[in-house]
């Protein structure tokens, strides 16, 4: 049961880091072209999205465990 | 996690969504789809026709300004041409003008060469009659003594011998 | 005595405060039972005593499936809307109303059906003598025992919301396409609320995956996974009688909704998708060994993360909002709810943009994949 906790706690430190990193960028680029705003945000929420995802498979291991 | 039976679940769904979609599919998204990609042709069409519309305008005034600008150098060309005839017919009658004084100074000179003959002639005509009356008169003078004309009828006979 | 300066704010607070009071409440099951200020009083006649609250048990209850809606509690004996149980027994199909198992979720009270003795144990049903000869481990992954267990067909709270909501949508749409045909100009009401979401969905998510040329084909059923997630996702966020089943919160039905993409985006698939399959260009043929299975594989995982991401997303939203919802019991006081309350709103907030983004997210990737399927392979 703990372990369960700190392996879906490991699988979340890496998405965080990941779309923490993507979304730096995303701004990054945001300022440097702000007309292309719009195309920035959405493909940051797919990829966020993706991320997500994967980080979520962890959780629900550790859940099923 | 608590799993449930799966099958109930499985069994329904794939029922469920696949009645719902064709249903969906037949009776919403058909005339949905449709409505709306009719809706985004006819509006192409309107901006397309505005466009072509807007296009025929500026034809049209297009052409209405190369037909004022025909105009103005038409206008322009006759004016020139005008001013061209004018100027030719100012030269023409000024030669005309030159080629009649002299063609008059010309009869003047012949009007006064005859007047000078004839006076002349008439000159001639008196002076001889005059030299005549004068001839006469001093004929009349010089007959009148005889004995100094057979004297000069002698001597003038005499010169002619002698030659 | 002034309660409040203004009442329209307290109001609402108070409002938000008493959902988890009226929402919340779990089924009544004989050995775990949660107690709520409001029930505390009337413990007399029944043989629970005051139990520690059970957070788990309280969440497990409301994102897994059941066979009746619980809708409350009222003086101890519980209100519930009873679905219908359809059971495929050895002895032929059988159907009644889930009040036979008198919210009996451990076991006990045995069902007698046409001669067939029947237990429910966590909402799965047994064959009472089978069940008596499977271990504790075995009684938990029931689901899949199959012989000790008929085939179950019956209408979950899952299979009832997935109902509602196919009915919703149907009308809805219906209404819209009515609409369009009565009104050929400008669309009014409801179809200007929704062809701007059909159109997005046609012109961000269609065409620049699929192509220009094919993409009508795929339309209607982007479309319908599109709305039925959503509306799904919205429905479970919502916590009292009608709505309050977790569909896209369970792992089955996302597995059906990714297989059919799977299905879809197989049968559509060119031969330039077989060849990438079995044919990777520019790979030679003594590798294809390792590639076609690696290459397999990969057609099979994207399905498969297509069904987790849905699954987890929505499952870990819910189980936060109760989590948060249950601190109000674990500190056992009416004071940590206006905490509760904010933490709740906030995560709900961000569970309906979660709503909409895992629609878009699903669908999305279908397209893609469809996309992959039927790309016309330019040769470089």
């Amino acid at each position: 049961m703990v372990l369960a906790g700190i392996g879906a706690g490991l699988a979340v430190i890496g998405a965080g880091l990941g779309i923490g990193k993507i979304g730096g960028s995303a701004m990054d680029a945001i300022a440097r072209q702000p007309e292309a705003a719009g195309k920035i945000q959405t493909a940051m929420i797919i990829a966020a999205a993706l991320i997500e995802g994967v980080a979520l498979f962890a959780v629900v291991v550790a859940l099923i465990a | 996690m608590q799993l449930t039976s799966p099958e109930s679940l499985i069994f329904w769904t794939t029922i469920i969504f696949i009645v719902f979609f064709f249903l969906l599919a037949k009776f919403a998204w058909k005339p949905i789809l449709g409505a709306v990609k009719s809706r985004e042709e006819s509006i192409n069409n309107a901006l397309a026709s505005a466009e072509a519309a807007r296009r025929e305008m500026q034809n049209l005034t297009a052409d209405n300004e190369r037909i004022l600008q025909e105009a103005r150098m038409e206008r322009d060309a006759l004016l020139k041409e005008a001013r061209e005839m004018k100027d030719k017919m100012i030269a023409d009658s000024k030669q005309e003008a030159q080629l009649q004084g002299e063609r008059m100074i010309e009869q003047a000179k012949a009007a006064i060469a005859a007047e000078k003959n004839a006076a002349m002639a008439e000159l001639k005509a008196q002076v001889s009659s005059l030299s005549l009356d004068i001839a006469e008169k001093l004929l009349k003078d010089e007959l009148s003594n005889k004995e100094a004309q057979t004297k000069l009828v002698e001597k003038m006979l005499g010169d002619v011998k002698l030659n | 005595m002034v309660i409040s300066n203004k009442p329209l704010q307290f109001l609402f607070a108070a409002i938000v405060a008493c959902i988890p009071f009226v929402g919340f409440a779990n089924p009544a099951v004989d050995s775990t039972h949660v107690t709520t200020e409001a029930v505390a009083e009337h413990h007399g006649e029944a043989a629970h005593e005051e139990k520690e609250f059970n957070a788990t048990e309280l969440i497990n209850s409301h994102i897994g499936d059941a066979h009746e809606f619980h809708i409350a509690d009222w003086g101890g004996h519980p209100i519930s809307f009873y679905l219908p149980v359809i059971l495929w027994t050895n002895n032929g199909l059988e159907i009644f109303s889930s009040e036979k198992f008198h919210h009996d979720n451990e076991g006990h009270h045995v069902v007698d059906v046409n001669g067939q003795e029947l237990v429910r144990y966590k909402e799965v049903i047994f064959y009472k003598d089978k069940f008596e000869t499977l271990t504790e481990e075995e009684r938990k992954n029931g689901a899949f025992a199959f012989d000790a267990r008929p085939l179950d067909f019956s209408i979950t709270k899952n299979v009832f919301s997935m109902l509602m909501s196919t009915i919703i949508l149907f009308l809805l749409f219906l209404a819209v396409a009515r609409s369009y045909k009565k009104n050929p100009k400008a669309p009014k009401g409801i179809a200007g609320f929704l062809e701007p979401l059909v159109t997005f969905v046609r012109d961000e998510i269609a065409r620049p995956n699929i192509g220009e040329k094919k993409y009508g084909k795929y339309m209607p059923y982007l479309l319908t996974i599109f709305f039925f997630i959503w509306i799904n996702n919205l429905i479970g966020l919502i916590p009292f009688f009608p709505f309050s089943s977790n569909l896209t919160g369970n792992i089955y039905f996302t597995f059906v909704m990714a297989f059919i993409t799977f299905l879809v985006t197989t049968f559509s698939g060119n031969k330039d998708y077989w060849g990438h399959i079995f044919n990777t260009p520019g790979v030679p043929f003594w590798l294809a060994p390792i590639m076609v299975p690696v290459e397999i594989i990969g057609m099979l995982t994207k399905p498969f993360a297509l069904m987790i991401r849905l699954f987890a997303n929505i499952t870990a939203g819910h189980i936060i909002i109760l989590s948060l919802v249950s601190l109000i019991f674990i500190f056992d006081t009416v004071a940590v709810s206006p905490i509760s309350g904010a933490f709740v709103l906030f995560m709900s907030v961000l569970e309906m943009l979660v709503a909409a983004l895992q629609a878009y997210v699903f669908t999305l990737l279908s397209a893609l994949f469809i996309g992959q399927a039927v790309a016309e392979h330019d040769h470089h």
